[in-house]
């Protein structure tokens, strides 16, 4: 693939660009479909949200569990982190021992900080 | 031109096969659950219950839709429709088979051959919690809220482990393209497949493929027996559909994911051998059946699995994922890199 790598490529984002619209077109068309289809008897107790059969008390969104942030949190640092990865992965051959120890010399400041969110208890559920 | 309505051809194809194949495995659970609870499972519509998930479909469409008064009405029609819009988006970067000499040029047997082919597998997938997340909140329900919670901690645990496992395949690869790492791993054997080479990954990514589409023992955004029925609690008429349905898709696409990573995509062994003695286009439809028929295999295991372990508790499954899973693959990650360049 000389020439042809580059409109082959850009006939590759061409065909996502195709799927995505079949993909769209078919949910959107069946949310209308069903939309119109289904039989409309409304009344104000099936509208209500259901709770266990009982009046729903208040709001849903109630204050959660902060822990689920943290895991949020934690989640954004270590992931970015793993992207780095991934373009060290590709060339891994080509860098060979030298990349090897780098990645080690940055694996370690990563694992310092995971034991210390460990440490620190932050995954600890109870 | 004729190279996009072959694409056009393709991703049509692939479309409706996803659907054929998510319909019916809502009917093969239901078998495999009866068979394993020693039932007879669904037998009424048609032969053998072979018209079932039609049926199913058929009550999706016609059921009436109810939103609730409380509820964020764009925002609840958009969380399904987000759903099932990423699983189906997933397949193009799958490989079918090797590549054709079609229209005088050479045609890979795949929607689209971009060269970050996992990176897209993998932004699509998180963007699924989107549609778990935004229509748990807009139920206004405490069940959806909980369990939609629930589900986006869980897909971004596990996210981390299943992208540093993903990791060590790039390496022994060297490309970021599903293509480049099924066509790695073909050999007149079938001892070139990564799951010889990569058994830790493999086990890391399989256990993060079941908490990514929440399959049981990882079903805990929807666990009937805690949240009634998790983020979809408020849903019904096709958008409860979209969601059951999205999980499904998911699950094969996962399955074709783990397939092609692991177990050598559509190259099987002996293949050269066939290769010589059948034309090309028969030996391209012999591979997409190999691929297809490992597939089905990992989509049964998922099955097999939900009718065998029980669902584990939440701290149990922030453990696995975060001390266990996430440990272990920057462990599987460094020992593959030892032995890459030991055997250098």
């Amino acid at each position: 693939m000389d020439t042809g790598s580059m409109t082959g490529s850009n006939m590759d984002y061409l065909a996502i660009l195709i799927q995505f619209l079949v993909v769209l077109s078919f949910v959107g068309i069946t949310i209308i479909l069903t939309h119109l289809l289904g039989p409309k008897r409304k009344n104000e107790e099936k509208l209500s949200n259901f709770e266990c059969g009982i009046e729903s008390i208040g709001d849903a969104r109630l204050p959660y569990s902060v822990k689920y942030f943290l895991a949020a949190i934690l989640f954004v640092l270590f992931d970015i982190e793993i992207i780095f990865f991934y373009p060290w992965a590709v060339n891994f051959k080509e860098l060979g021992m030298s990349g090897f120890i780098k990645m080690i010399i940055f694996v370690t400041p990563f694992l310092l900080g995971y034991f210390y969110v460990i440490k620190k208890g932050v995954l600890k559920w109870h | 031109m004729e190279l996009i309505i072959f694409k056009v051809g393709l991703i049509v194809t692939l479309f409706l096969l996803s659907l054929l194949i998510a319909a019916y495995s809502t009917y093969a659970e239901r078998k495999v659950a009866a068979f394993m609870q020693d039932r007879i499972g669904p037998n009424r519509a048609g032969p053998m219950g072979i018209l079932q998930p039609l049926a199913d479909g058929l009550k999706m469409f016609m059921k009436e839709e109810i939103i609730p008064q409380e509820a964020n009405r764009y925002l609840f029609i958009l969380g399904p429709a987000i759903s099932m819009a990423t699983a189906l988006m997933t397949s193009a970067v799958i490989p079918w088979g090797p590549d054709l000499n079609l229209f005088g040029q050479t045609v890979s047997l795949q929607v689209a051959d971009i060269n970050i082919g996992i990176l897209y597998v993998m932004g699509v997938v998180s963007l699924g919690i989107y549609g778990i997340m935004i229509g748990g909140w807009a139920s206004n329900n405490k069940y959806s809220l909980l369990g939609s919670i629930r589900a986006s901690t869980q897909m971004i645990s596990y996210e981390l482990a299943m992208g540093m496992s993903i990791v060590a395949v790039i390496m022994t690869t060297g490309s970021l393209s599903i293509g480049h790492m099924v066509s790695s791993q073909a050999g007149s054997t079938g001892m070139a497949w990564n799951v010889f080479y990569q058994p830790l990954g493999f086990i890391i990514f399989l256990i993060c493929a079941f908490a990514e589409t929440n399959r049981t023992p990882f079903d805990l955004p929807e666990c009937e027996t805690e949240l009634v029925g998790g983020y979809h609690t408020e849903y019904s008429s096709m958008k409860l559909g979209f969601y059951l349905f999205s999980e499904y898709v998911n699950m094969f696409i996962s399955s074709a994911i783990i397939a092609s990573l692991y177990f050598g995509g559509y190259n099987f062994p002996f293949m050269n051998i066939v290769q010589e003695n059948t034309g090309e286009i028969m030996f391209a439809i012999i591979c997409a059946v190999v691929f297809l028929i490992k597939i089905l295999f990992f989509i049964f295991f998922f099955m097999w699995v939900r009718w065998t372990i029980p669902r584990f508790r939440f701290d149990q499954l922030m453990n696995l994922g975060w001390k266990i899973l996430l440990p272990l693959s920057i462990l599987n990650m460094l020992i593959t890199g030892f032995f890459i360049l030991y055997n250098n």
